[in-house]
């Protein structure tokens, strides 16, 4: 077996020098009617590196690309150009083959760069300081209102109309389990600013994402100012960050936590993971004790040099146990170390373009659709995903239009569930669309509505 | 001095001093590159990136643009790129060396696995794209539920949890819809987990809303059995225990444990973090377990890389497998669908809910996919079996010069206690570090907490003897200098690396967690 080093030999000498005669001696504490006496029956044998890879590049071949069709999807995952240099980086062995940097000594490249991400993020969501990642944003808007709800001491929080549904399941299941009370107002267009009717004071923290789910533009000023003057905080979730090149960031609209997913800067699609969780929030001790997951920081070694450590991890599972903020562990290293690469090869002006482009292509894919019979685009505002309202059920519309080879956006109904908005496609652009992709969508669109 | 014939010198000439060091103007010393900030090298309007031009076209931003500076630095792809290999070189790696950091399973990181993941048949998918059109994506996670049934002989496999700790807390809030199920939310609040436990279990039992009671381990470093018995009652929700254990031990009285917790009306949750040691000698069906997640970043070997990302599929029994979360996989003679909401689930489903916006860690189920059918039933076994015998060898080669916490043989990993340091004046954590200094990354320190100055040692099965040969004249060498009164090569230590010790009380007392603004 090409993984193993020892061979037979090594095997026969080693049991000699531990004093044992066969390896099973080494196993005797497992039950023995529960010890298996050879291989697991209807699994195969080993297998060659050729032969693994003619399997599993067979089932790939079973899929339809989203770069090998015109691809309209956003949801919550959205699909730009990576720069070939990132995937270069990110599988440099001191990069992939690291562990967490528990000894900061032989880690300050993974430490720094940490620094450098939580840097990065805090500028890009206009918060003070983020931490060192989460799952993904799902799970980090589930974190922040648990980290709302211990700062002010309430058990409430109350979810906007336009929250992703998945994102507004995964916060129920979390803040249930714990006792909190998730009020997730009805799934609604144009109705986010409802969140301050229905605040009390056991309200820990309101959930607005912007853009929403559908698209739309929210100002979260006067969301920020109404869940303050109760005594509650603002948890702003943004799923595209992109979007943070050209619209005002949460912290700009007074946010005090922001949790998002950044699998848009520096990572693939992958089907839905590994994907990145932002958290970031404002400078405040009371905040920073409450925060989940890492923290690096800036320290000096004994010699006085600058370098990084992991930090206040005094929060944490492993010195608090079932005291902790979180029991998270493993987060999502390497997906950071993508976002930041590709966070610093973009830059200020790089991310305000990538922003410009996504945007410049949603207007145009809009206008396209606009123009067809019996299409309405719904949004007033948006960045670069929008709803349209198709005079059919958008689940069998998009059916149709992969059997063409288009994937032409998200029927409402397969996030929210059937019932309300079948007719309704949430599509998005990126700069990875061409003229020719959204000619061919709308194209295709307008057939297979007649 | 020998010379070429140009008169260049050809070898090391006279007025060398015996070793070179002391400062460079620099700051960095030959291979070892100081590297600034992002910050500090990159600037506002540098960009790695180039952009087509733009449709030109009405904006529709509502009012919103943001205004102002951001605040992010950029880089052109050379300067980049040096920024970040320069930093890569100061991390420690598997790549690089043993890394034998107990209960992490530091095992080599096959790159089959690294490319099959990256194939677009698996990369390029969108979560939401229609069913029909990623089935090839669908037919992975069949094969690897399939796999992960089969080496634990468990009923189902909910995919979607994101890495160990959430799946603990997957397994438990199924545990907790079935304590509910049956109406016994109210009264069942109580979890046992042993002292030894990594600190992930009574974090994830408190995010359920379960109280935690610590079970004490014996004079073996097992679970005691007796106080076992004594704390088991009707309000007992379940055990959370390893196995192998923290110690590196196998929980030889794991039948009677399980026995005892459903005889008590409650559930056996296994934290299955040391999977690695049973592969293929043992199914946790067979042990009597309910639950237990797979971190298939420590057995199943898809990459740390620096904190994950990890994966933490979890199995279940015919006991709590109705109450697994959305979304889950449906098989239907080669046709695979997944089942995202409530209203969807056939009629014995109670799903507890959803733990993640999408379906789980695609990338993480192809490489550990691709590991399994690269070892195969037979290679499986096989690593586990030369885990524990690596594992056995370095006790066996160290138990005179440092000092095991139990007798008798381990699992995977080899516990020792700081012992034999006493009356050295160093410390277990000055002992880490002066492995720092021969090259080695250390073990875990001060984990498991049931033992003094703990050292926990986990070598994997894809280290060679040889390598085990040097690592340990090396420990056993330290070993020797520490009892002969040498303090200073470990109080100092490490003087070879990157940096020296830092200053860990500072950083958390006035914590600068990003750059300064420019």
């Amino acid at each position: 077996m090409r993984y193993l080093p020892l061979n037979d030999d090594d095997r026969a000498a080693m049991l000699a020098r531990i004093g044992v005669s066969s390896i099973d001696d080494l196993f005797v504490d497992i039950p023995p009617d529960a010890r298996l006496e050879k291989a697991i029956e209807g699994l195969p044998g080993h297998a060659t590196e050729m032969q693994v890879e003619r399997d599993l590049t067979a089932l790939a071949a079973r899929s339809l690309n989203a770069g090998d069709a015109p691809f309209f999807c956003g949801g919550g995952a959205y699909r730009h150009h990576v720069p070939a240099s990132v995937d270069h980086l990110i599988q440099r062995s001191e990069f992939l083959t690291a562990y967490t940097p528990y000894q900061p000594e032989i880690a300050q490249g993974t430490l720094q760069t940490l620094f450098e991400f939580q840097s990065q993020v805090a500028a890009l969501t206009g918060m003070d300081i983020a931490n060192a990642s989460l799952y993904d944003g799902s799970t980090a808007t589930a974190e922040a209102v648990r980290m709302a709800m211990r700062i002010t001491r309430r058990n409430g929080c109350v979810l906007a109309p336009g929250l992703h549904p998945h994102y507004s399941d995964t916060v129920r299941t979390a803040v249930h389990a714990g006792g909190g009370i998730v009020e997730a107002l009805t799934p609604a267009m144009g109705a986010d600013t409802k969140v301050v009717e229905v605040l009390d004071e056991n309200t820990a923290c309101i959930v607005v994402q912007n853009p929403n789910v559908f698209g739309e533009l929210v100002d979260l000023d006067p969301l920020a100012e109404a869940a303050h003057a109760a005594g509650a905080l603002l948890v702003a979730v943004t799923t595209e960050v992109v979007s943070l090149g050209l619209i005002k960031s949460p912290g700009q609209m007074g946010a005090d936590i922001v949790a998002a997913e950044g699998q848009s800067i520096g990572n693939g699609l992958n089907f839905g993971g590994p994907f990145v969780g932002l958290l970031a929030c404002r400078n405040d001790r009371k905040f920073i004790r409450q925060a989940p997951g890492r923290f690096a920081g800036e320290t000096v070694d004994a010699d006085g040099k600058r370098g990084f450590v992991l930090t206040l991890s005094t929060r944490e599972q492993h010195i608090r146990r079932e005291k902790a903020t979180s029991n998270i562990c493993t987060n999502s290293g390497l997906c950071t170390l993508a976002f930041t690469i590709h966070m610093a090869l973009l830059g200020e002006t790089g991310l305000r373009q990538l922003a410009k482009a996504n945007h410049a292509r949603a207007c145009q894919l809009a206008d396209q659709l606009a123009a067809i019979r019996g299409v309405e685009v719904v949004n007033d505002s948006f960045f670069n995903e929008f709803a349209v309202r198709l005079p059919m059920n958008a689940t069998k519309v998009v059916e149709k239009l992969s059997k063409k080879k288009i994937l032409g956006g998200i029927p409402a109904a397969r996030l929210f569930g059937p019932g309300g908005f079948d007719d309704v496609l949430i599509v998005a652009a990126t700069e990875t669309n061409t003229d020719e992709d959204i000619d061919a969508f709308a194209k295709t669109l307008r057939e297979a509505l007649q | 001095m020998s010379m070429n014939k140009t008169g260049r010198p050809t070898t090391p000439h006279g007025d060398y001093a015996p070793q070179s060091g002391g400062e460079t103007f620099s700051g960095s010393r030959g291979l070892a590159q100081q590297e600034p900030l992002l910050s500090e090298v990159g600037a506002l309007d540098k960009c790695g990136v180039d952009f087509a031009p733009l449709p030109d076209v009405t904006p529709r931003l509502g009012g919103m643009e943001r205004t102002g500076e951001i605040g992010l630095p950029g880089l052109s792809e050379p300067e980049a790129l040096r920024h970040y290999v320069r930093l890569s070189q100061r991390n420690f790696a598997i790549d690089l060396g043993l890394y034998p950091l107990g209960s992490c399973t530091m095992k080599h990181n096959p790159r089959l696995n690294e490319k099959l993941a990256r194939l677009p048949g698996f990369a390029d998918l969108h979560p939401l794209q229609p069913q029909s059109t990623v089935q090839g994506a669908l037919a992975v996670m069949d094969a690897l539920s399939h796999w992960l049934k089969a080496i634990t002989g468990m009923d189902a496999v909910a995919l979607s949890p994101k890495a160990g700790a959430h799946g603990e807390w997957c397994g438990m809030m199924c545990i907790r819809a079935a304590i509910e199920a049956r109406g016994e939310l109210e009264t069942r609040k109580r979890v046992l987990v042993p002292e030894s436990a990594h600190g992930t279990n009574p974090a994830t039992a408190a995010e359920c809303g379960f109280t935690i009671d610590q079970l004490p381990a014996d004079a073996s470093g097992r679970v005691d059995m007796d106080i076992l018995r004594q704390k088991l009652g009707p309000d007992v929700a379940a055990i959370m225990l390893t196995n192998p254990n923290t110690c590196g031990l196998f929980e030889r009285d794991i039948r009677a444990i399980a026995d005892l917790v459903h005889e008590a009306g409650g559930y056996f949750y296994c934290d299955g973090a040391n999977l690695n040691a049973i592969m293929g000698k043992t199914r946790v069906r067979d042990l009597g377990v309910d639950a237990m997640h797979i971190n298939l970043h420590k057995t199943f070997s898809t990459p740390h890389g620096g904190g994950g990302p990890g994966a933490g599929p979890v199995v279940l029994s015919n006991r709590l497998k109705d109450f697994a979360p959305l979304p889950y996989l449906c098989a239907d003679d080669e046709r695979w669908s997944l089942v995202e909401h409530d209203a969807d689930t056939k009629e014995e489903a109670r799903p507890f809910g959803r733990m993640s916006a999408f379906h789980g860690q695609m990338g993480m189920f192809v490489r550990a996919l691709a590991y399994m059918m690269s070892h195969g039933a037979d290679g499986l076994r096989q690593a586990s079996e030369d885990a524990v015998l690596n594992a056995n060898y370095l006790l066996a080669r160290l138990k005179d010069e440092l000092s095991p916490a139990f007798d008798g043989v381990c699992m995977h990993e080899a516990l020792f206690t700081d012992a034999f340091l006493k009356d050295t004046g160093v410390t277990t954590l000055d002992f880490a570090k002066a492995m720092i200094d021969e090259g080695y990354h250390p073990m875990t320190m001060y984990f498991p907490l049931v033992v003094h100055g703990a050292m926990l040692i986990e070598p994997t099965e894809t280290e060679s003897k040889e390598s085990l040969d040097r690592f340990a004249d090396t420990l056993i060498a330290l070993a020797k200098a520490a009892k002969a009164g040498d303090r200073a090569r470990f109080t100092n230590a490490p003087m070879l690396a990157p940096l020296r010790r830092l200053d860990e009380t500072r950083a958390a007392r006035s914590p600068v967690l990003g750059w300064e603004k420019a």
